[in-house]
């Protein structure tokens, strides 16, 4: 990994703006946002489907 | 601009070229077209809801997020392909693609990101045949509607339309597994208006398609045949809406609110088509378009709370007493 998570992060070849910075850290937030909702819908959906005490249904 | 180049004093041989964009969430948020998102909710949801046996809550909100994030994507999809024309009329020149915000390769890659995923999560929570009508829906509007009608035919807006039509179908498909002629009579609403809700704006707009180059029916056959044509649409439209109170997949107050409704797009056509001058015709044109959006929008909202909050109390009532 040699993706800094520091949005202030600065090497010798370049720098972000502010504002770039501030945009990507706003587009990170928004997918991991949008990753763990994708997550946590799919669990449900699973549970939903398979219905409540789908372990006492025998195997 | 999307991207920012550095000039930052490094040598030529330390700096790359560093292309990082600019593009926020809410940019990614407008490529959605979230107001249009809003209507496919409502009437996906309608669809849902009038079938025999309405979904599982959550099976039911998941299929209808699939829906509306597929009706996103094809709307990504619209501002990639339609960049060039968007940026030449007023209305749309600030859209994230042509404003420079977002790059048609974010968009496209965008778009067609949340295509698949789309189809792919409605037919893991719901089944094929819904998102086999999902994808075709997004085919439509992306390449039918916008790659090929947009710019080539007046009638653009009217076969077009159909991709706006389908969510009702699509969602009780996601319910059902199947189609029937009430998800039918649904489409058919939404599809007969369309024509008169577009075509008001296009009179208003006139100048803005005809600078794009796009021969929308008020710069391809003149403003008159178009106010026929909406007055036309308006008068089939009007029983049309009244169907599902007759066809007895809504209650009476629904036909009643559908057949006020009806006058109203009628009146306000009849003005449309009267005022053919000046300010007064503009703003007899901007009315219809606002009256259309509330005409549609409470037409399904009825349909909704009468299958969904309404139809769970009257369960519940008759349970209890029964």
């Amino acid at each position: 990994m040699t993706e800094p998570h520091d949005p202030g992060f600065q090497d010798s070849r370049y720098r972000l703006t502010p504002e770039q910075a501030r945009s990507r850290r706003s587009r990170n937030i928004a997918i991991a946002l949008s990753v763990s909702f994708m997550v946590v819908l799919f669990y449900v959906v699973t549970v939903a489907k398979l219905g409540l005490g789908v372990l006492n249904k025998g195997w | 601009m999307s991207f920012v180049t550095q000039n930052d004093g490094l040598s030529d041989s330390m700096r790359i070229d560093m292309r990082v964009s600019c593009a926020r969430p809410s940019d990614y948020l407008a490529l959605l077209k979230p107001r249009v998102m809003s209507l496919v909710v409502l009437t996906a949801l309608a669809g849902m809801l009038i079938a025999p046996q309405p979904p599982h809550p959550v099976i039911g909100f998941a299929a209808l997020l699939a829906i509306a994030v597929g009706a996103g994507a094809s709307g990504a999809l619209n501002m990639w392909y339609d960049a060039d024309i968007d940026a030449l009329m007023a209305r749309t020149a600030t859209r994230p693609v042509p404003s420079g915000r977002v790059t048609p390769g974010e968009a496209l890659a965008f778009g067609l990101v949340l295509s698949a995923l789309s189809v792919f999560t409605l037919c893991v929570v719901s089944n094929w045949l819904a998102a086999g009508l999902l994808a075709f829906t997004i085919f439509f509007y992306a390449v039918i509607y916008t790659m090929w009608l947009k710019r080539s035919t007046p009638q653009n807006i009217v076969i077009g339309g159909a991709a706006g039509a389908f969510p009702p179908i699509v969602g009780f498909a996601a319910a059902t597994g199947s189609v029937s002629i009430e998800s039918a009579v649904l489409f058919a609403i939404i599809f007969i208006w369309t024509p008169p809700h577009f075509w008001a704006l296009a009179l208003v707009k006139a100048d803005d398609y005809g600078r794009a180059g796009v021969p929308m029916m008020p710069n391809a056959l003149g403003p008159d045949r178009t106010r026929l044509e909406i007055l036309i649409y308006s008068i089939v439209l009007a029983p049309v809406g009244v169907l599902p109170a007759l066809m007895g997949f809504a209650s009476l107050v629904y036909g009643a609110i559908a057949t006020l409704g009806g006058i109203a797009m009628l009146v306000y056509a009849w003005r449309v088509y009267r005022q053919r001058e000046g300010e007064a015709a503009r703003k007899a044109c901007m009315s219809l378009f606002g009256v259309s959006i509330l005409y549609l929008f409470a037409l399904f909202l009825v349909i909704v709370i009468e299958n969904g909050p309404a139809a769970l109390v009257v369960r519940a009532f008759n349970a209890a007493f029964a």
